[in-house]
C-alpha cells in the first residue's frame, strides 16, 4: 500500500536548519486506505470557549475508568475527602489511580451504572460533595528535569493518568518503556476525526503552551528521535494555536486531511509516518508511541501543577441541548446533570451517545458518570440519530470494502460472522478490524457489521480462552492420571515387597503367631457376638412372657453389646496392626472413655431400675441390686483404667475390681525380698563353698535387694496415692504399651465371670425367694456362664499365643506401609530377634498347647469317669484303681505338656524382655489379674459348691486349675522379670 | 425518557440498497432511449412487461417464502433484472418470450437460492441463456437498425398478430460472423455489407452502445459502480481484438467494432457489475471482468453465437469465488494477502 518511510538517522538539528529542511522538503502525508467522510458536525460546539461543568450534589467514580485492573478503594463511606485526594490506588501493573474530583464525603462503595455499552454495574465509590470543592495540599514540580523519569513515570501512575482519547490506557505504561525499545517517533494524536467532537480543538485553541509542557515532558520520558503532532486540517485555529506554541521548539504539527478515521491509532502512525503496526503487535515495536493530546495536556497538569486527574474537557453537544459546547467536567459527573447544566432543548431525546456517532456507545441510564475516557455526550434528537432501519440483505455491493481502513473484506467477514464459520472470518483477519464503523456507516443494507464482527470476536475470544481452559484441565488430567498410576506403581511394588517379605517369613514360620492371634480374636470378637445376640433374644423371650427383670436383661443385652463391640475393635486392630501401635494412649484413653461411658450408664439403667423395682415392691430388686453393684464395680474398674491411660501409664489395661495395685506391689515386694534373701544365702553359701562366683553373686543380690527397695519405694508412693498413680518406677515407657488382645480378652473374661456371677447370685435369691422368674434367671446365667467359658478358652489360647506377638506384631507390620510402627522399634526387633528361632519356638508352642490341651482333656475326662464310677458305685476297687492309674498317668503327661508349655512361653517372654526389656509392667499386671482371676474362681467354687450341679462344678474346678496355672506362669514371669530388670539396672 | 439503545455507528449515509437499484435503472434510460429511436417501441413495451412478470413473480415468491412483499420489492432488484433482461431481448420478442425469461430469471435464479444477495448468477442472464437455447430463432430476430418500427407494428409483433419474418433482419455482429462462416471472408465482400460500416462501428449499434457506455459512466460517478468490472470487461475484449485486428485486420473486426457491437457496454457496465454474482475484492473483480471481456472475444470469432455476454458472464459467476480466493487484499500490518479460504 505505502511504503515505509525510510527515517534516516537523524542528527539533533538548530532551529534555523529545521527551518530551513522543513522548506526545502515538506512533511510527507501518506494516506491510508478507505475511510469516509460523515458530516462533521462540528460546528455545534466549536464556536464557545470551554466553560467550567457542573459541580453536582453527588459524583460516581468507577473503580475502572481505565483499560487493567481496577483500582483498590483507600476510603470508607463516611470518610471525608478533600479535592485531588487519592481515593483509589492502582493495583498491579496496568491500572491507575483515581483522587477525589471535589471535596465532600464517601457516601457509598458500590455498584453503580457505568460507563460501558452493555448497560451493566460495577463498582464505585459515591461522594457526597459539600460544594467547597477544597483542594488538598498539593504541590507542582517547577523544573521536571530535576526529576528521574522514573520518578515522573511514578507520578503519573499515582495522577491517575489513562488514555484521554478513549481507550484509556494507564499512561504510565506507555510512557515507560523501558531502555531496549528505542521511540522513532512521538505522535501527538489531535486529530480528532469524529463527528461531534471537539474537546481537543478547544483545548488546542485555548491551552496550547500547557499542551506543549505536556508534550515535553512526554519527550523527556520517551527521548524520541522526532515529535509529530497530527492535526486534521478542518481545525484550523487549533492548527495555528499549536504551531505558535510550538515555535522554536522541535516539535513538527503535521496537517491531516480531514477522513474518518484519521485518529485511530494506526492510522494516524500511517498518515504520519508510512509504518505500519505489524498485526498484533503494539505501536511501540515499531517505534513509535502515539500519546493523545488531551493527555499530554493532563500529565502537564500533573507533573507541573501537582493536580492529578480529577476533570476533562467532554463536549455536550446534539440536538438535544440547547448550550451544546466543551465543559471542564469533574470525573464522576453523572450524565443527567451535565444534560441539565447544558439545558435540554425540550426536545426528545432519542439516542443518548457517550463518546463520538461512529465508536461512542447509547446510554442506558442517564446517571452514567463522566469518566477519564468521555470527549463527548450526544443528546441526539431521534431525527438527528434515528433509529436504524430495518437490515436488508447484503449485495455485496463492496462499498464496506472500498471504505474500510485496514483494507478487510467486510461483506466476506459478514457472511462468515453470521454464520458462525470464525474459522474463515478469522482468515479474513477479522482480529485486525479496528471497529471504526466506517463500513456499517457506509452500508447501503443498513447491517450493522460492527455488531457482527464484534460478536465474532468475542466467540473467537471465548473459544481462545476455552481452549486454554481446555487446556489446562488436559494437563491437570494427565498430571493427575500420572500421579494415580505412579502412586498405584509404588504400592504395587509394596505390595510385592510384603508378598516377597511375607514369603520369605512364611518360609521362616514367624508370621503364623499373629494369624493365630487374629483368628483367636475374631472368635472371640464372633463369640461375644453370639453372647450379645442370645441376651438380647433372652430380653425379648423375657419380654414376651412379661417377666419383671426386663430392663436388668436389656441391660445386660447392652453390656454384652459393648463387649462384642469391643472385642471387634480389637480383631480389627489386630488386623490393621498400624492402629494398635499408632499413638494408642489417645485411642485406649479414647475406648476407655467409651467403655466408661457405657459402664456408667449401663450402672446407672440398673440403679433405675432397681428402684423402679423396689418401688413397685417386685420380687427381684435385690438380684437388680446385685446387678447394679456389679455393674458399678465394672464401671468403677473402667474409670480407674481411664485413669490410669491417661495418666499416660504404660500399661493401658488396669486390674479390674478387685484388684489392687498396692496389694500387687506388695506381693512384688514381698517376691523381690525372697528373691533377695535366696539370692543372698546363695551367696553366703557359695562363699563358705569358696566358689569362684561368689562375687557375682553377691552383686546379684545387692541389685535384688536394690530392686527391693526400689518396690518397698514404690510400694509407699503407691499406698500414698492409690490407686490413680502409676508407680514411679515402672520403666520407662520408651514405648507405649500395646491394648494387647490378651488383656483385652482377660476384661472380657473378667466382666463375663462377672456377669455370670452376678446371674448365678441373682438366680440363687429368686431360688430362695420363690420368685417366678428363677427358671429364667438360671438358664440366662447358663448362657453368660456358657460366654464366659467361652472367652476364657479363647484367653488361653490368645495367652498361649501371645508372647510371642509382641514382637512378631511389629516384625509383621515392620513390612507394611503402616505409618505408625514406630521405626526404631520395629527394625530393632527385627534385628534383635532372631526370626529362625521365633518361629521354630512358635511352631513348637502350638505343638505343646495341643499335646497339653489333648492331656488335659483326657485327664479331666478320665477324672470324671473316676468320680461317676465311684460316686455310682459302678466299678470294682481294681477299676477304681486302674482308673486312678490311668487318671495320674493322664495328669503327669497333662502336666508335663504344661510344663514344657511354661517353660517355652517363658523362654519366649523371657526373650522378648531381653531384646525389649519393656514386659515388667505387663507381667504385673497379667500375674495381678490371673491372681484376681484365680481368686474369683475359688470364690465361685466355694459358692457353687453347696448348690451347683456337678458339671458345673467340673466345669468351674477345671477352669480353676486353667486359672491357677495361669497365675502360676504370670507370677513366675513376673519373678524374672522382676530379676531380670533388676539385672538390667 | 426512553433511549435508543444500539451499537455504533450511531451515524449511517441515508441512502439504501433500493437507492442504488433505482441509479441503475435511471442509468439505462439513455440505452432504451436509443434503442426505441433506432428499432422502435418493442424494447419499451418489452421493458414495463418485464417489469411486470419480475414484480409479479417476486411477489408470488416472497409471499411462498413467507416475507415481507413490500419491503423487498422496494429493494428494486426484481426490477433491475427485468429491465437489464428486457434490454437484452430483442425488440420483436413475443410476450411469452419475456414472460418465460422473466420469470424464470426471478423464481429460479433467484428466489429458489435465496433471493436477493443469495444467487450465484446474474438472474437476467440466466433467463437470456435460456431462451437464447430454447428459442434461438425468436431470440436472434433483431430488426434492422435506423427503421423504427411505429409502435402498433411493436405491439403487434409483441401480441403475435405480426409475423416477424418480413421484418427481422441480422446484427452486425450476425452479419460478420455469417460472412466469415464459410472461411476468410473477402475485404470486397464486407465493404458490400453496410451496417457493418457505420460512423465508427457497426450501423445503428454504435449509438445503442454509446448510449450505455454513457449511463454506465453516471454509475461510476454516482459511485454505483466502481471503474473496475467495466474497465476490465471492455479491456478484455477489446485488447485482444486490437491485437487481431492489427494482425489481420480482414479475419479480424476492429477494436472499436467489437467495443461498440451488440450487448458490449450494456455488459460492461450493468450487467458485469452486479455485485452479488460478481467477485468482490478490486483485484478480483478487475480479473473477473477481463476474463469476462476475453471470453467475449473468443466466442464472438470463433465460436457458434455471434455475441456472448451473457454466456461469458455465466461462466465467470461460476467463477468469482475462485478468483475471490486467491485476489483478497492485504489487510493492514499484515505483510502480504492471504490465499484461500481458512
Amino acid at each position: 500500500m505505502s511504503q515505509p518511510q525510510s527515517s534516516k538517522p537523524r542528527k539533533p538539528l538548530s532551529v534555523f536548519a529545521r527551518l530551513a529542511s522543513g522548506i526545502r522538503r515538506p512533511a510527507k502525508i501518506h494516506d491510508f486506505h478507505g475511510g469516509i467522510h460523515p458530516p462533521e458536525m462540528k460546528h455545534l460546539s466549536n464556536g464557545t470557549p470551554i466553560v467550567p461543568g457542573p459541580l453536582p450534589q453527588q459524583l460516581v467514580l468507577p473503580l475502572n475508568m481505565h483499560i487493567g485492573a481496577p483500582a483498590k478503594p483507600l476510603v470508607a463511606p463516611g470518610d471525608k475527602v478533600l479535592k485531588g485526594q487519592m481515593i483509589a490506588e492502582p493495583i498491579g501493573a496496568v491500572s491507575a489511580a483515581i483522587h477525589a474530583p471535589t471535596s465532600g464525603t464517601v457516601s457509598a462503595i458500590g455498584p453503580r451504572p457505568i460507563q460501558h455499552p452493555s448497560g451493566m454495574d460495577a463498582v464505585c465509590i459515591v461522594i457526597d460533595t459539600d460544594g467547597e470543592d477544597q483542594w488538598v495540599e498539593h504541590q507542582g514540580i517547577a523544573d521536571y528535569t530535576d526529576k528521574s523519569p522514573a520518578e515522573l513515570v511514578d507520578l503519573i501512575r499515582h495522577a491517575g493518568i489513562a488514555g484521554m482519547g478513549g481507550a484509556g490506557f494507564p499512561t504510565s505504561i506507555k510512557v515507560n518503556l523501558g531502555d531496549h525499545q528505542r521511540v522513532e517517533q512521538l505522535l501527538i494524536n489531535a486529530v480528532e476525526c469524529e463527528p461531534y467532537i471537539t474537546a481537543d480543538d478547544r483545548l488546542m485553541r485555548e491551552r496550547a503552551e500547557q499542551i506543549v509542557t505536556g508534550i515535553h515532558i512526554l519527550q523527556y520520558l520517551l527521548n524520541p528521535r522526532r515529535t509529530l503532532i497530527g492535526i486534521e486540517d478542518n481545525k484550523p485555529e487549533a492548527i495555528s494555536a499549536i504551531k505558535r506554541a510550538c515555535k522554536g521548539c522541535d516539535i513538527e504539527v503535521r496537517v491531516v486531511p480531514t477522513k474518518y478515521p484519521s485518529g485511530g491509532e494506526k492510522q494516524l502512525i500511517q498518515l504520519l509516518t508510512g509504518k505500519e503496526v505489524a498485526s498484533g503487535q503494539l505501536p511501540a515495536q515499531v517505534g513509535v508511541v502515539c500519546q493523545n493530546v488531551g493527555t499530554a495536556y493532563a500529565i502537564k497538569r500533573a507533573v507541573c501543577d501537582g493536580e492529578p486527574l480529577v476533570s476533562r474537557v467532554t463536549t455536550l453537544t446534539g440536538d438535544g441541548v440547547s448550550q451544546p459546547g466543551n465543559y471542564e467536567v469533574l470525573l464522576g459527573t453523572p450524565v443527567r446533570d451535565l444534560l441539565a447544566h447544558g439545558n435540554l432543548a425540550g426536545l426528545d431525546i432519542g439516542r443518548l451517545v457517550m463518546g463520538g456517532p461512529m465508536m461512542g456507545f447509547t446510554l442506558h441510564n442517564p446517571g452514567v458518570p463522566v469518566v477519564k475516557t468521555t470527549n463527548c455526550i450526544i443528546a441526539a434528537s431521534p431525527e438527528e440519530l434515528p433509529e436504524p432501519p430495518p437490515e436488508q440483505p447484503c449485495i455485496r455491493c463492496g462499498s464496506c470494502a472500498e471504505v474500510c481502513p485496514a483494507n478487510l473484506l467486510p461483506q466476506q467477514l459478514y457472511w462468515h460472522a453470521k454464520n458462525d464459520d470464525l474459522e474463515k472470518a478469522q482468515h479474513h483477519n477479522l482480529m485486525d478490524c479496528i471497529e471504526c464503523g466506517a463500513c456499517a456507516y457506509v452500508c447501503p443494507s443498513h447491517i450493522p457489521l460492527v455488531q457482527y464482527y464484534r460478536y465474532a470476536k468475542g466467540e473467537v475470544r471465548q473459544q481462545a480462552a476455552d481452549q486454554v481452559k481446555a487446556d489446562k484441565a488436559r494437563q491437570r488430567f494427565e498430571a493427575r492420571q500420572a500421579r494415580i498410576e505412579q502412586e498405584q506403581a509404588e504400592k504395587e511394588a509394596r505390595r510385592q515387597a510384603r508378598l516377597e517379605a511375607n514369603r520369605k517369613k512364611k518360609e521362616a514360620g514367624p508370621a503364623a503367631a499373629s494369624t493365630v492371634d487374629v483368628a483367636a480374636l475374631k472368635q472371640a470378637s464372633l463369640d461375644a457376638s453370639k453372647a450379645y445376640k442370645a441376651a438380647v433374644k433372652a430380653a425379648k423371650t423375657a419380654e414376651a412372657e412379661g417377666a419383671d427383670n426386663l430392663a436388668e436383661l436389656k441391660a445386660e443385652a447392652d453390656r454384652l453389646k459393648a463387649l462384642a463391640d469391643k472385642a471387634k475393635a480389637a480383631v480389627r486392630d489386630a488386623k490393621d496392626g498400624a492402629p494398635v501401635a499408632a499413638a494408642p494412649a489417645e485411642d485406649t484413653v479414647a475406648k476407655l472413655k467409651k467403655q466408661v461411658g457405657d459402664a456408667s450408664s449401663a450402672y446407672k439403667a440398673a440403679v433405675k431400675a432397681a428402684k423402679a423395682a423396689e418401688a413397685e415392691g417386685a420380687d427381684n430388686v435385690a438380684e437388680l441390686k446385685a446387678q447394679a453393684d456389679t455393674l458399678k464395680a465394672s464401671a468403677d474398674a473402667l474409670k480407674a483404667e481411664l485413669r490410669e491411660a491417661k495418666a499416660n501409664a504404660p500399661a493401658a489395661t488396669a486390674p479390674v475390681a478387685q484388684t489392687d495395685p498396692v496389694a500387687e506391689l506388695k506381693k512384688q515386694v514381698g517376691d523381690a525380698s525372697s528373691a533377695y534373701k535366696s539370692a543372698v544365702k546363695a551367696a553366703k553359701q557359695a562363699e563358705e563353698e569358696g566358689a569362684d562366683n561368689a562375687a557375682e553373686l553377691r552383686a546379684e543380690a545387692d541389685k535384688l535387694k536394690a530392686a527391693a527397695d526400689q518396690l518397698k519405694m514404690e510400694l509407699r508412693d503407691a499406698k500414698a496415692n492409690a490407686p490413680a498413680a502409676p508407680p514411679p518406677s515402672a520403666p520407662a515407657p520408651t514405648t507405649i504399651e500395646q491394648p494387647d488382645p490378651v488383656a483385652a480378652l482377660k476384661k472380657q473374661v473378667g466382666d463375663a465371670s462377672m456377669a455370670y456371677k452376678a446371674a448365678v447370685k441373682a438366680a440363687k435369691q429368686a431360688d430362695e425367694e420363690g420368685a417366678d422368674n428363677a427358671t429364667d434367671l438360671h438358664s440366662k446365667a447358663g448362657e453368660l456362664k456358657a460366654i464366659a467359658d467361652q472367652l476364657k478358652a479363647e484367653l488361653r489360647d490368645a495367652k498361649a499365643a501371645a508372647p510371642p506377638t509382641p514382637k512378631a506384631a511389629p516384625a509383621a507390620t515392620a513390612t507394611t506401609d503402616s505409618p505408625a510402627v514406630p521405626e526404631e522399634q520395629a527394625p530393632q526387633s527385627l534385628a534383635e530377634v532372631d526370626p529362625e528361632q521365633a518361629a521354630k519356638r512358635q511352631k513348637r508352642l502350638k505343638g505343646l498347647k495341643t499335646a497339653y490341651n489333648m492331656a488335659h482333656k483326657q485327664y479331666k475326662e478320665a477324672h470324671a469317669a473316676y468320680e461317676r464310677a465311684e460316686r455310682n458305685e459302678t466299678a470294682s476297687a481294681d477299676e477304681l484303681q486302674a482308673m486312678q492309674v490311668k487318671i495320674d498317668k493322664l495328669k503327669a503327661k497333662a502336666d508335663n505338656a504344661r510344663d514344657a508349655l511354661d517353660a517355652l512361653v517363658e523362654e519366649a517372654k523371657a526373650d522378648i524382655r531381653a531384646h525389649t526389656g519393656k514386659d515388667l509392667k505387663t507381667l504385673k499386671l497379667e500375674a495381678a489379674r490371673a491372681e484376681s482371676a484365680l481368686a474369683d474362681k475359688q470364690q465361685e467354687l466355694e459358692q457353687q459348691r453347696s448348690s451347683a450341679s456337678e458339671d458345673t462344678l467340673e466345669a468351674l474346678s477345671s477352669e480353676l486349675q486353667a486359672l491357677e496355672s495361669e497365675t502360676q506362669i504370670a507370677r513366675k514371669a513376673l519373678k524374672q522379670a522382676v530379676e531380670e530388670q533388676g539385672l538390667a539396672e | 425518557m426512553s433511549l435508543i439503545t444500539s451499537t455504533s455507528p450511531h451515524a449511517t449515509v441515508k441512502n439504501n440498497t433500493g437507492a442504488f437499484m433505482r441509479q441503475v435503472i435511471y442509468a439505462t434510460l439513455p440505452g432504451l432511449a436509443v434503442l426505441t429511436w433506432q428499432f422502435g417501441w418493442g424494447s419499451v413495451i418489452n421493458v414495463l412487461w418485464a417489469v411486470i412478470v419480475a414484480l409479479v413473480s417476486e411477489a408470488l415468491f416472497l409471499k411462498a417464502r413467507g416475507r415481507n412483499i413490500a419491503f423487498y420489492l422496494k429493494d428494486y432488484s426484481a426490477v433491475v433484472t427485468a429491465v437489464l433482461l428486457g434490454l437484452a431481448l430483442p425488440p420483436t420478442a413475443p410476450w411469452w418470450l419475456t414472460l418465460i425469461g422473466v420469470s424464470f430469471a426471478i423464481i429460479v435464479a433467484k428466489q429458489l437460492y435465496g433471493g436477493l444477495g443469495m444467487n450465484p448468477f446474474n438472474p437476467a442472464m440466466v433467463g437470456y441463456v435460456l431462451l437464447l437455447i430454447s428459442f434461438p430463432v425468436a431470440m436472434t430476430q433483431w430488426l434492422a437498425p435506423g427503421e423504427p418500427l411505429s409502435f402498433v407494428q411493436s405491439w403487434q409483433l409483441f401480441t403475435g398478430q405480426l409475423p416477424v419474418d418480413g421484418l427481422s433482419g441480422a446484427t452486425p455482429l450476425d452479419t460478420f460472423r455469417t460472412a466469415h462462416s464459410a472461411g476468410a471472408a473477402s475485404e470486397g465482400e464486407l465493404a458490400s455489407h453496410s451496417i457493418l460500416h457505420g460512423q465508427f462501428a457497426g450501423l445503428g449499434w454504435e449509438w445503442v452502445n454509446l448510449a450505455f457506455l454513457l449511463g454506465g459512466l453516471y454509475l461510476i460517478s454516482r459511485k454505483i459502480i466502481t471503474w473496475h468490472i467495466p474497465v476490465g470487461f471492455l479491456a478484455g475484449l477489446g485488447l485482444p481484438a486490437l491485437l487481431a485486428w492489427l494482425i489481420d485486420p480482414v479475419r479480424f473486426a476492429d477494436p472499436l467494432f467489437q467495443l461498440f457491437s451488440g450487448g458490449a457496454m450494456l455488459g460492461a457496465f450493468f450487467i458485469a457489475t452486479d455485485p452479488v454474482s460478481a467477485a468482490t475484492s478490486r483485484m478480483g473483480r478487475l480479473i473477473y471482468a477481463l476474463l469476462i471481456g476475453l471470453l467475449i472475444w473468443v466466442i464472438r470469432t470463433f465460436g457458434g453465437y455471434p455475441d456472448a455476454v451473457a454466456f461469458s458472464v455465466l461462466l465467470l459467476n461460476l467463477s468469482a469465488p475462485f478468483i475471490d480466493y486467491y485476489t483478497q487484499p492485504r489487510t493492514y500490518g499484515h505483510k502480504s494477502s492471504k490465499r484461500g479460504v481458512s
